[in-house]
């Protein structure tokens, strides 16, 4: 016969204390678990997002990101011709050559200054990245010194709003329209025209080039014709693999820093609960002998201790799942590694965390319990019903 | 005496719960130990770099070059010592895994400037005398198994191409903070082969670094760096070397201030830990206590047994993972050699460490105590269990 789960939940409600410090210490693991996991989520997720996989990236040979890349024009006009490029409405090829530069801009607040992506565009830019929209303001006249901002930019960085001036390269440009990104890693850009940019920066070579496919299969002719074309040397990447490259070193550092301090977390975890089970079995010798002589077995015994540090551990989940929660509301800036550029992304749960975390408590429970709860199951029923 | 004696009697009388707690306490106090080492690493460059070097870059941002010809009008300031004209190479060995920093400097005034990295003479006369050679860190040239006279290739990202160097040095850091994970090779072999590939890169330079006078002029060497070339196609920002690896720290401030807020956690994690041991062995012995107060014990007694035993086992669990915390060091410094070049356990992490045990004990201590000292006799003794 099982002995019920009430007993276990009166157990835990008697020595409050005890098992509200429990409680707290595994609720503060779960929720550095989960605030861990939701930020190497997040992370990905801003740049998933930001690639569309039918579209590719040109960048010159090893160059690894756009800002260090450089495509002469003549090299341009190469790539432009191919015949794997869609057709826009107007019968236009999907094919844009950009130029991406970092730029220095003061935050707002802190006035600290970080690197900020602006990028260079053609007019079928837009066309070719669906999920960016105007959300304020128009889009900047081509050929003048106008620009936009993603939102993430605008909101953090002085000079980035609609209607302000932004001075780089001896010349002033004005903010005419912010642009809604999603999540995606544009949200942390300054688009302007192309020509105009490449003219203030003396810099007279594209930094990639951008095309939609016609067919999503035919990427790997482009490849192989493009790479092993002699007048070129470049790199073909679809752009979901090159922004998801461009993110490997930080989202690997995430992963060691996160799964290390989350082992190290959860053996103090662990620990706690074993000192609270060890002793919730040692205050009831006594209890657990008259149990076993009114004829429980072995087996509730063990279940009904198992089921007191499960019971600890789901709380615990609960509670720390409840507080990571509350982190989706915040956005985390920071320079990634590899491109030197500011990226803004931010806590995003999902149900894979949800319940990985929920794992995860029940787990430290387990561990936690499982060796008092067999101490109490093994005890003598004579010795055990002495002992008080 | 007597009292010491008693308090450690009653730390070790519960034997498996006390083993745990100072199990937990020691990774804690690791943990802890870890993490303030990791935000400290990511200072290490601050904490190199000196009050009398000046980095002049390009105003609009690192990524945009300056003419080289600026050395030669920055060297005219007034309270200027020498200039090494650098560049940021970013190249890649083998496979973008194995990062380290290598840049392209002028090897006579830089390491002039750069008097940490210590160089034999022997090594020194053949750098400097081999455009195409390089110099590399000790640490660097360990793990790698490099050898004087190897053929290194790299393959460059914003320098197109596969680059050749011949290793004709190893320098060492003066010091456990200098960083001995860097490449050094000529700055004119990268201009003289820009010159033939790409010439509208040639004559051009990432970085200016100056060496001044005196510390106390910097600022003014600075603005009358970044006068000269007000209002050029390329306008420059001179800032102390420290200010500029300052700006690049404060880029990654949102991971800083991450960790350190993790890292306090931890202790908060093993307050709750500790104070349940803690309570639940007032409550056992909240009968002796009424007895010790019928004995006539004040409240204050009890309360600097509860503290002492409380004490007792933070600073063995603080002990332990001091010790541990140095080995656990050493191997993280390898495996994460390619993030963090400098890895050094400080004395103010030691100190913090002590500190952080002895608040968690003190906190961990006031709760029961505030209940066993209130406790009535009556009460105490008539509690079972």
């Amino acid at each position: 016969m099982a002995i019920p789960l009430y007993y276990s939940f009166r157990n835990l409600w008697t020595r409050r204390l005890t098992t509200a410090l429990t409680i707290a210490g595994m609720a503060l693991v779960v929720f550095v678990f989960a605030a861990i996991l939701m930020l190497a989520e997040g992370l990905q997720k801003t740049l998933v997002e930001t690639g569309s996989y039918d579209n590719v990236v040109i960048i010159r040979k090893a160059s690894k990101s756009e800002v260090q890349s450089g495509i002469e024009r003549g090299h341009a006009s190469i790539i432009e011709v191919q015949p794997e490029t869609a057709l826009g409405p107007d019968s236009r090829r999907l094919i844009a050559k950009e130029i991406v530069v970092l730029i220095n801009l003061p935050k707002r607040g802190s006035d600290k200054p970080s690197h900020v992506v602006i990028r260079g565009i053609s007019e079928v830019s837009m066309k070719i990245r669906p999920q960016i929209k105007i959300a304020e303001g128009r889009f900047p006249k081509p050929g003048s010194s106008e620009i936009m901002a993603g939102q993430s930019v605008a909101k953090r960085f002085k000079g980035g709003g609609l209607g302000e001036i932004l001075r780089f390269g001896m010349r002033d440009w004005t903010v005419v329209g912010i642009f809604d990104a999603g999540n995606t890693g544009f949200s942390s850009e300054i688009w302007g025209d192309a020509e105009q940019l490449m003219q203030a920066f003396r810099r007279p070579v594209y930094s990639s080039v951008i095309l939609k496919l016609r067919d999503s299969l035919e990427f790997d002719n482009l490849k192989q014709r493009l790479e092993s074309d002699p007048r070129l040397t470049v790199d073909v990447l679809r752009e979901t693999k090159y922004y998801e490259e461009q993110s490997e070193m930080m989202a690997k550092f995430l992963r060691i820093l996160g799964l290390s301090l989350t082992i190290i977390f959860s053996l103090g975890a662990v620990i706690g609960a074993m000192i609270t089970m060890y002793a919730a079995v040692a205050n009831r010798v006594g209890e657990i002998g008259t149990l076993r002589a009114l004829g429980f077995q072995r087996r509730s015994i063990l279940t009904a201790f198992l089921a007191e540090s499960l019971l600890l551990g789901f709380i615990g989940g609960c509670a720390g799942l409840f507080f990571a929660s509350f982190l989706q509301l915040f956005t985390v800036s920071t320079m990634n590694f590899q491109t030197f550029s500011e990226l803004a992304f931010s806590f995003s749960l999902t149900f894979e965390i949800l319940y990985q975390s929920m794992a995860f408590g029940l787990i430290m429970g387990f561990v936690g319990g499982v060796l008092p709860a067999f101490r109490a199951s093994r005890m003598n029923i004579v010795e055990a019903l002495r002992a008080s | 005496m007597f009292i010491i004696k008693l308090i450690f009697k009653n730390a070790f009388r519960h034997k498996l719960r006390t083993f745990l707690t100072i199990l937990g306490m020691t990774i804690a106090i690791l943990a802890f130990g870890l993490l303030r080492t990791v935000v400290d690493a990511w200072y290490a460059g601050v904490a190199a770099s000196s009050a009398s070097r000046l980095v002049t870059r390009n105003a609009i941002s690192l990524v945009f070059s300056l003419p080289i010809s600026y050395k030669e009008k920055i060297r005219q300031v007034e309270g200027v010592k020498l200039v090494s004209a650098g560049s940021w190479f970013g190249g890649i060995y083998i496979d973008e895994k194995n990062f380290f920093a290598n840049f392209a400097v002028e090897p006579k005034p830089y390491l002039e400037l750069y008097p940490e990295l210590r160089l034999s003479p022997e090594h020194y006369q053949a750098f400097v005398r081999d455009r195409k050679s390089a110099i590399a860190g000790k640490k660097l040239i360990d793990k790698y198994g490099w050898k004087i006279g190897d053929i290194i290739t790299l393959k460059g990202t914003i320098f197109p191409g596969n680059w050749d160097f011949v290793l004709r040095g190893v320098y060492k850091g003066r010091d456990k903070g200098t960083d001995e994970t860097m490449f050094l090779f000529h700055w004119d072999y990268l201009n003289e082969t820009m010159k033939k590939t790409v010439p509208r890169r040639a004559d051009q330079t990432g970085f200016f670094m100056t060496g001044i006078r005196h510390p106390e002029l910097a600022s003014e060497v600075s603005v009358a760096i970044d006068k000269l070339f007000k209002n050029s196609l390329a306008e420059t920002l001179t800032e102390t070397e420290k200010a500029f690896q300052l700006g690049f720290i404060s880029m990654t401030e949102a991971i800083i201030t991450a960790i350190q807020l993790v890292s306090f956690v931890i202790i908060i994690i093993i307050m709750a830990v500790v104070a349940n041991t803690m309570a639940m062995t007032t409550r056992e012995r909240m009968g002796e206590y009424a007895v010790l107060k019928s004995m006539g014990f004040g409240g204050r007694h009890i309360a600097g047994l509860i503290f002492g035993e409380s004490l007792v086992i933070t600073s063995i669990g603080c002990a332990l993972g001091i010790i541990a915390v140095f080995p656990v060091a050493d191997i993280f410094s390898t495996a994460l050699s390619t993030y963090f070049p400098i890895f050094n356990i400080t004395k103010v992490t030691i100190y913090m460490d002590i500190g952080a045990s002895i608040v968690v004990g003190v906190v961990a201590a006031s709760f029961p105590t505030y209940r066993s000292v209130r406790i009535r006799i009556a009460d105490g003794l008539r509690r079972i269990g």
